[in-house]
């Protein structure tokens, strides 16, 4: 190679940088979930509309490469789309694109959140919120009409 | 902060760097030093000349004990920030007029690095090297004379023979391209040496060819702006520079300020530069055509527009459309370009969106002229913009494309947009948001057709059997039960069952891929999992080349109203193995899909298609070269281990795996190669039909149809370039040969004329 190599400034990606979000349910250490983490070709997806399809994701994340497979997130209870989903690619770079490029623009007129995740193991499909969704959607005050209404909680306080 | 707090040892309260471990300090200097140099010309509060004056200051002291990492810094900046170029150079002149062994030693460094990158097919790198170069000699730092030596090297490469066009192109362009920053200096002190190269690339690109330009244009007419290829270009421009004695306001010099310092400096010559010579493995950038959009710069005050800086608004557009529709391929992946001008809005939601628009109305316009391919990225591009602004448009300033047939571009283009804005959304939404006279160019809706759902199709023949398969699938049947309840279905193509009933059946194929293609018709999910579950029949279904035309035949049929489910169905058929890649070729110039052959999800299909091939045969490859650097690797151990007990036994299972993978190896490359023959061919008899129909119908050639046509046998060749080179002298003596229509032969031999 060209003497010199390169710069550390630009060597710097920051988009695909691990997020500071550990999943407290993964199996193993703290290490192993970062070098799995590290490695991986599949995307935790959040702040999905309920009604977001399949197929609408499959087209947007598309664009940066050809996908694997999509989980969708399901209720626990009611065993329907809660609101995120999983994205898995081929390749770890078009991973990458998908954060630098998909990360933080819209779909179905909701900014959605890309993060990396460690690998989709059965039961990482469902919310882990109290009463079936999303932990987020337990305890939110606002009223989000694509994802449910009211957070639970205030639900059940307005009853 | 109290110096108190930090008196234990470990912490440095003083500042002195010999409290810290020595182990860390060289690479912890090296990252400053770094960090300094990547920092200087960003926004500060210091001006730039303090800021390049501080900063030579620091490296001048920091040379004794650091002088190869700044050397290594500065040539390593000079590569990767071209747009800090001038910054730079006057940090280089500084620290020469300070130091002029250092200079010296920066120049031969530089030069290094120059014929490194050349060596190495890095192209764009040692572009800005020679463009740093020239820069110096502005900065005091290389005598003039020895730069119009280095050049008149470069020029006179265009006199080497047998060597590609391509090659001296860009020895040529490096030339030209440092012209605005040096052109003024090397004419003052070597005019008459100046005006020999300028005359001599004048006639090298005179009689250069140019069969490749076609190819490459965006744009099929000359109007309103004319594509220029590249050099022409960078010619033109030069000699209006020239014409203008240099004078030009965009480039930044800082080392104007510097000048009393720089011209009391020593300077140095270039040592003699020649070029490295041509070898196999050289690989020259592909040509390119000039993309112009606006004429902002004929009528400064033209589209009325906010803003002083309306200019500035045109000119970043136009440069990221011209990358966006950059031919071959854009320089990044098409999402970034979306992304990037969503950013822009966001961040000048008072003038950009505007321009945005016109833009988007101005390409609008010029659809009818508009390369296939770069409709598609427009397409692409368009409609994930409109998704991340609630698809808000003004549609109904495009109902002039109501009135034309919907072959032709402008009404295609929309349907296109609206059956993507639909795959990011949803059926009704589209309704929704186009007025009602646009109903004709809005998707169907993406529903899935089974031709054994109705009861009134009991007549068909296969009805019993697709109830009894809904029921059994329903109920969990394994694949030997619907085997068994195939064996009901008689074969339309025999009169008598002779062998298992396991040759081409059409209507058990029907049958069975109807049923199950409707009862997974949810989702995605659904129908993948439909697909592996009862893999096993497909892949006895779909064993012959009939059988698998005919599975990918049924699948169309089924959801021809949602080609993004074909698409995923196609593309996880392939991966499964039930159908192979020439099998989709074929499908996709099957006379069924005729009359969607022009639609966009067919195209895309295809190349995604050829791109699964390229990657299979990558894969394989790689593999090979992985097993044979294990058996490498042992090799090596056994000799350095010098173990009589070892022997060349244990070679044997590697051995064996590196032959059955060199054959895994040829039989991938050959049915790459048979694809790409496959899709060739039948490009071949499509055109060939239509231009014997229309000359002896004497019509005129160029229909939309045909423009399409002709344009996708361009992209083919285009988007897959590394891999048809590999296998062109088949093509070229199987398919295109010189009986072929010369307008078919142009397209390959436009092709060729890329890398000559």
């Amino acid at each position: 190679m060209c003497s010199g190599g390169t710069l550390s400034i630009l060597r710097s990606d920051s988009y695909v940088d691990l997020s500071q979000y550990r999943d407290q349910h993964f199996r193993g250490t703290r290490y192993d979930q970062e070098r799995l983490l590290r490695k991986s070709c599949t995307l935790y997806v959040g702040n999905l509309s309920f009604y977001t399809t399949e197929e609408q994701i499959h087209e947007l994340f598309g664009k940066s490469g050809d996908i694997k497979k999509i989980i969708m997130g399901l209720d626990k209870v009611k065993k329907t789309a809660c609101g995120f989903c999983f994205v898995e690619y081929y390749a770890r770079g078009d991973a990458e694109n998908a954060m630098r490029y998909i990360n933080g623009t819209r779909l179905d007129d909701r900014i959605i959140r890309t993060d990396w995740d460690a690998g989709f193991k059965e039961g990482r499909q469902y919310g882990r919120g109290r009463s079936g969704g999303q932990v987020r959607d337990e305890y939110r005050q606002d009223y989000d009409a694509g994802r449910g209404g009211y957070g639970k909680t205030v639900q059940c306080q307005r009853a | 902060m109290s110096r108190r707090r930090h008196s234990d040892d470990s912490d440095d309260s003083d500042g002195q760097p010999h409290k810290r471990r020595r182990t860390s300090e060289p690479s912890e200097i090296e990252e400053r030093l770094e960090s300094l140099i990547c920092r200087v010309g960003e926004k500060s509060n210091s001006s730039l000349e303090s800021n390049l004056e501080g900063l030579a200051g620091v490296l001048e002291a920091d040379l004794p004990n650091y002088k190869s990492k700044i050397l290594r810094i500065l040539c390593t900046v000079a590569r990767l920030l071209p747009e800090k170029l001038t910054v730079y150079t006057t940090l280089v002149g500084l620290l020469n007029a300070r130091n002029y062994n250092f200079g010296g030693e920066f120049v031969e460094a530089m030069i290094r690095q120059l014929k490194e990158c050349l060596k190495v097919n890095m192209y764009n790198e040692a572009v800005h090297l020679v463009r740093f170069l020239s820069d110096l000699v502005n900065c005091h730092v290389i005598a003039a004379p020895s730069m119009v030596a280095m050049f008149e090297n470069f020029v006179s490469v265009t006199q080497e023979e047998d060597v590609p066009q391509v090659r001296c192109d860009w020895y040529i362009f490096a030339f030209l391209s440092s012209l605005p920053w040096v052109g003024k200096e090397l004419y003052e002190k070597k005019d008459a040496e100046m005006d020999r190269l300028l005359s001599q690339t004048e006639s090298y690109l005179k009689r250069r060819q140019k069969i490749h330009v076609p190819m490459l244009q965006v744009w099929t007419a000359d109007k309103p702006h004319p594509q220029e290829e590249y050099l022409d270009c960078l010619w033109s421009q030069i000699q209006k520079l020239k014409k203008d004695r240099w004078q030009e306001r965009h480039i930044l010099r800082p080392y104007l300020a510097f000048d009393s310092i720089l011209c009391e400096a020593l300077q140095h010559n270039l040592p003699p530069f020649t070029p490295p010579p041509h070898t196999e493995d050289s690989v020259y950038p592909m040509p390119r055509v000039i993309f112009r959009m606006f004429d902002y710069t004929d009528d400064p005050e033209g589209p009325v527009m906010p803003g002083s800086h309306s200019v500035e608004r045109f000119v970043i557009e136009e440069v990221i459309f011209a990358e966006l529709f950059q031919l071959p391929s854009p320089p990044h992946i098409e999402v970034m370009y979306t992304t990037l001008l969503i950013e822009l809005c966001k961040l000048q939601p008072g003038s950009l969106p505007q321009v945005l628009a016109q833009a988007t109305e101005m390409l609008y316009m010029r659809l009818d002229t508009m390369n296939t391919t770069c409709v598609d990225r427009f397409i692409n591009w368009f409609s994930h913009h409109l998704s991340n602004f609630q698809f808000r448009w003004s549609w109904e300033d495009w109902s002039d494309c109501l009135t034309q047939d919907l072959e032709k571009p402008k009404p295609k283009f929309v349907r296109e947009v609206l059956e993507k804005c639909m795959r990011l959304s949803y059926h009704q939404r589209i309704i929704d948001i186009v007025p009602a006279s646009f109903s004709v160019l809005s998707p169907a809706n993406p529903v899935c057709i089974y031709k054994y759902g109705d009861e009134s199709n009991r007549s068909l023949p296969g009805y019993t059997v697709a109830l009894c398969l809904t029921i059994a699938i329903k109920n969990k049947a394994s694949n030997d039960e619907i085997f068994s309840i195939l064996k009901d279905v008689p074969n339309p193509n025999q009169d008598d069952d002779d062998d298992e009933g396991f040759t081409f059946n059409p209507l058990k194929i029907e049958v069975f891929v109807q049923t199950l293609l409707h009862l997974a018709a949810k989702s995605f999910s659904h129908s993948f999992s439909a697909l592996a579950k009862f893999h096993e029949v497909f892949k006895t279904l779909a064993e012959s080349d009939e059988g698998k035309l005919h599975v990918l035949r049924v699948v169309y049929e089924v959801w021809k109203n949602h080609p993004q489910m074909i698409a995923v169905l196609v593309d996880k058929m392939i991966r499964t193995q039930i159908v192979d890649c020439a099998a989709v070729a074929n499908w996709i110039f099957s006379s069924e899909l005729a009359h969607d052959f022009t639609r966009f999800y067919i195209w895309e299909i295809l190349h995604s298609t050829i791109r699964k091939m390229n990657k299979h045969v990558l894969k394989i490859h790689k593999e090979l070269e992985d097993t044979k650097a294990r058996l490498a690797r042992q090799h090596k151990r056994r000799d350095s281990d010098d173990d009589d007990r070892s022997s060349d036994r244990e070679d044997g299972p590697l051995e064996e795996q590196i032959e059955r993978l060199q054959e895994k190896v040829e039989s991938a490359q050959s049915e790459q190669k048979n694809l790409f023959l496959v899709i060739f061919q039948r490009f071949i008899m499509l055109l060939t039909e239509h231009l014997v129909r229309c000359e002896t119908g004497g019509i005129d050639v160029f229909t939309p149809w045909y423009k399409s046509c002709i344009e996708r046998l361009q992209q083919i060749f285009l988007q897959h370039h590394q891999i048809i080179q590999q296998y062109m002298v088949t093509f070229e003596n199987l398919l295109f040969t010189a009986e072929l229509d010369h307008h078919i032969l142009a397209v390959f031999q436009q092709f060729c004329a890329l890398q000559a």
